[in-house]
């Protein structure tokens, strides 16, 4: 070990208080001054933290964004999103393979450049996309890629890569001092609830007018419900949260926004801060925390300094810290943890986990976070969206929310909207908006299919363009792909197993086996070599992985098979034929034969070639 | 107030069943002798719930047994078609996994795993095999890691932790990559793993081996050679 690294180890431990539960800051910040966390600096960590080795090698395999082994100085992460690769994000593999000379999982030879495919980075609006070390390189081409390259290499100052690689910043914040990113908000449709309307500060200081009570009352007169997915009512989430015994509540907003094709909360954090922190801040008063923490994904660290500084002026003027808005009695701040990269953190008890400074794993339920949640204490998760309805709603009240909506899905949603349309981008729409309304809003004009809720959802096609986006019907945390008449729907659903079988974070059997056996058979029906038994024998095998995995992923993993089998069969029934001469139509006698024919030096002579 | 006098009534598979508070519907099933099957459970260890071979419906809703509480009233589906099928699924799915050749494998006939497949009536896989590189850490004198039969079931990383109040095994990787590593930089031999750890016996398979004791007890005359897994909770009496 280096003696740089000898003093740099311990001392970034030291400034997280030696304390284990920050495994995640530690680790992230060595993998940034050290470029990797190899096996003496994982002693060094354990050493420092009193952590057993093993806990701290296991944080750091677990995440995408943390490796053991050295990188190049400039890693390039292409996103493998579904929109990424429609757009051309092959090409654009292709093209800097060449330019470097190397392939992608590989490091050119003078330790420069790293070339890596990752998942869904949300800039699925702007697509093919790449993280550039932090740096978002959105829109890419297979010739702006290569340039970009060249760039660097000709310049060779890493220093400041948003002066070297970017042209022009996007638009709104996107352009300011502290985030200069090429990235566009694409906001094509405002709503009522958050994009449409100023932020004032008036939902906290009504709030704290009243009491914690009649503001949890408030939420579920308007009847909020989690915007993540699931829907759960917030207001309910809060009151057992507020229940639970002890004085340490936590608030964790969960802005590890994950899911393919998702970057609404992207747009939120960029333009919208205020309305989150608020959100925050009126949601920890209701639950009774001193603490929020602000869980953001890796691929959005490029905001991070911009968010601190909105939460540094924040405590300035005393809407966070001892006695927000001069309440007595009140206190809360709310802190960021970075995510490293593993979809599974948006799990709310993945998540959690993560936050506690572990590997990913979701937590056994009960207890659930509700009453034992981060490092023990009551806590309630919600979503960046959610808690964006917060400050709305008590400033024009609960009644004006429920008007918005449909019966049971009361306000606005937020749409992020990829794929095959005129207009990619973000839309803030009513509950209740059909999907045949949606095309008409993004310009696509007759698609073939749409990815409802990312590859955790469903697709759906033609038949169900009537059906509304709303808790009762289609219930999606925003995520809408469109795929236009000439996409290969099977290819797109193999690529959505290949994302489960990648952010599966191991612990159960299902998920972590049925997952890789489902793409399997799904490829090789897509190969011309499937049989008729096939669909029997994926349907059995993803009922089994939707049943009995222990967490969200693994119940919602199998859907790209299961509603393409049950809204495209058709697609399925072509490509499968009965077996001939009672062989399976995948077994190749040739193939079979060919390893003991290479050990024995010779030809089968029953099966010889040709 | 006594809360171990208190019982709590269920019904599993139609059967009344009385149960303690606190226990798991996995708890109150074995007291009750009736045998739930399990892999990644073990008595006296914190449930991990992540090998879901206990999966039964409580309820109506699939749960893992040896992390769902009962509850008054529950209404516990065992030993039904469903679940014999999701659990034979189950199996079959760690059986391809890995690499498992019972008929080298010197824990044959004490296997959790294989004993698992006979009661199910297992005798090939139906899932295409993995056949995966796994390593093999014959490093420490008197125990053996052999990463091929690994089911992951987490068994020793919590024996070592809860039972022997060490910290010798733990989990690495994640997803297909997820694999079970050893508190040192290389191998067991830099550990303080001793052949006599509750974490070395906890293995369910032959992943963690003794050395040099593998055929002391003679084939025939193994656990699982002439009573299926489950048989000793079946047989047993029932508790109060």
């Amino acid at each position: 070990m280096s003696t740089t690294q000898e003093r740099t180890v311990p001392s970034i431990c030291e400034s997280f208080g030696n304390e284990r539960s920050r495994m995640m800051d530690i680790v992230l910040e060595v993998q940034d001054k050290l470029g990797c966390v190899d096996a003496e600096t994982i002693d060094a960590i354990a050493a420092a933290t009193d952590a057993p080795r093993v806990d701290v090698e296991s944080v750091v395999s677990f995440y995408s964004f943390t490796s053991q082994k050295p990188k190049g100085k400039v890693v390039i992460r292409l996103s493998s999103d579904v929109p990424d690769i429609m757009a051309g994000a092959l090409d654009v593999a292709r093209g800097l393979e060449e330019e470097l000379g190397i392939r992608f999982g590989e490091t050119t030879p003078d330790g420069m450049f790293t070339l890596e495919w990752t998942s869904c980075i949300g800039m699925s609006d702007q697509a093919p996309a790449a993280l550039v070390n932090g740096l978002v390189m959105p829109s890419l081409g297979p010739g702006t890629a290569r340039r970009g390259v060249q760039i660097l290499r000709e310049r060779n100052n890493l220093e400041d890569l948003q002066g070297t690689l970017i042209r022009e910043y996007g638009d709104g914040e996107n352009s300011h001092d502290l985030v200069r990113a090429a990235v566009r908000n694409n906001i094509r449709r405002p709503g009522k609830v958050i994009f449409g309307r100023m932020e004032s500060g008036a939902g906290l200081i009504k709030a704290l007018a009243m009491s914690p009570a009649e503001v949890i009352r408030g939420i579920k007169t308007a009847r909020l419900r989690g915007r993540g997915g699931a829907g759960f009512p917030t207001g309910m989430k809060w009151e057992f949260t507020r229940a639970a015994g002890g004085d340490d509540r936590t608030l964790i907003c969960n802005a590890d926004e994950g899911e393919p094709g998702t970057f609404k909360d992207r747009v939120i954090l960029t333009e919208r801060p205020d309305l989150l922190f608020e959100g925050m801040t009126i949601a920890g008063y209701a639950i009774g925390a001193k603490i929020g923490l602000l869980y953001l994904r890796a691929e959005y660290s490029y905001l991070r300094e911009y968010l601190e500084h909105v939460l540094e002026r924040r405590r300035e003027q005393r809407l966070l810290g001892s006695r927000v808005c001069g309440k007595e009695g009140f206190e809360f701040d709310i802190r960021i943890q970075m995510g490293a990269g593993a979809y599974i953190c948006g799990e709310e008890t993945a998540l959690i986990s993560s936050c506690e400074g572990l590997r990913g794993d979701p937590k056994n339920r009960p207890p659930f976070p509700a009453q034992h949640g981060y490092l023990g204490t009551p806590t309630s998760v919600n979503n960046v969206e959610t808690l964006c309805c917060v400050a709305p709603i008590l400033e024009m009240g609960p009644g004006w929310f429920s008007s918005i909506g449909s019966a049971g899905s009361t306000g606005t949603k937020l749409l992020s909207i990829s794929g095959d349309c005129m207009r990619r981008g973000v839309y803030e729409v009513p509950f209740g908006t059909t999907l045949r309304e949606v095309f008409e809003m993004c310009g696509a004009s007759e698609p073939a299919a749409v990815q409802v809720g990312g590859p955790s959802g469903q697709m759906v096609g033609p038949d169900d363009y009537a059906r509304e986006i709303c808790f009762d019907d289609l219930a999606t945390g925003g995520s809408l792909m469109i795929f236009g008449p000439r996409r290969n729907l099977l290819e797109i659903a193999s690529q959505f197993m290949e994302f489960f079988i990648e952010e599966s974070c191991g612990y159960c059997t299902p998920c972590r086996v049925g997952n890789v056996l489902l793409k399997e058979r799904l490829d090789k029906i897509l190969a011309g070599l499937g049989e008729k038994s096939d669909l029997e024998y994926l349907q059995k095998l993803a009922t089994t992985i939707k049943t009995t995995s222990r967490c969200g992923l693994g119940q919602t993993s199998a859907n790209p098979v299961l509603s393409t089998i049950e809204n495209f069969k058709m697609l399925y029934e072509r490509l499968l034929k009965e077996p001939e001469e009672g062989r399976q139509r995948s077994f190749d006698i040739q193939t079979a034969l060919s390893q003991a024919q290479d050990l024995t030096g010779r030809e089968s002579v029953h099966f010889k070639q040709g | 107030m006594n809360n171990n006098n208190q019982k709590i009534s269920l019904t599993i598979d139609g059967v009344e069943v009385q149960g303690k508070p606190g226990q798991t519907i996995l708890e109150a099933a074995e007291a009750a002798a009736v045998y739930i099957p399990r892999l990644c459970w073990m008595k006296n260890l914190t449930a991990a719930g992540s090998c879901r071979v206990c999966s039964v419906r409580a309820n109506g809703r699939v749960q893992s047994a040896c992390t769902q509480p009962i509850g008054p009233g529950m209404v516990v589906e065992n030993d039904t078609e469903e679940l014999r099928e999701l659990r034979r699924n189950l199996i079959d799915m760690l059986f391809v996994e890995g690499n498992h050749f019972c008929m080298f494998c010197e824990k044959s006939g004490e296997c959790e795993l294989q004993a698992l497949a006979y009661r199910f009536g297992i005798t090939a896989p139906k899932y295409p095999f993995m056949f995966p590189q796994r390593d093999l850490d014959a490093s420490h004198p008197e125990i053996l890691v052999d990463r091929n039969r690994c089911i992951l079931c987490g068994r020793c990383v919590r024996a070592s932790q809860e039972l022997d109040g060490k910290h010798v095994f733990g989990f690495v990787g994640r997803g297909t990559t997820k694999r079970l590593a050893v508190n040192a930089p290389d191998n067991l031999a830099q550990t303080d793993a001793e052949a006599d750890d509750q974490a070395v016996a906890a293995c369910p398979t032959g992943s963690l081996l003794v050395k040099r004791v593998g055929y002391a007890v003679p084939v025939g005359q193994r656990k699982f050679d002439h009573s299926p897994i489950g048989s000793e909770i079946e047989n047993s009496d029932v508790q109060d």
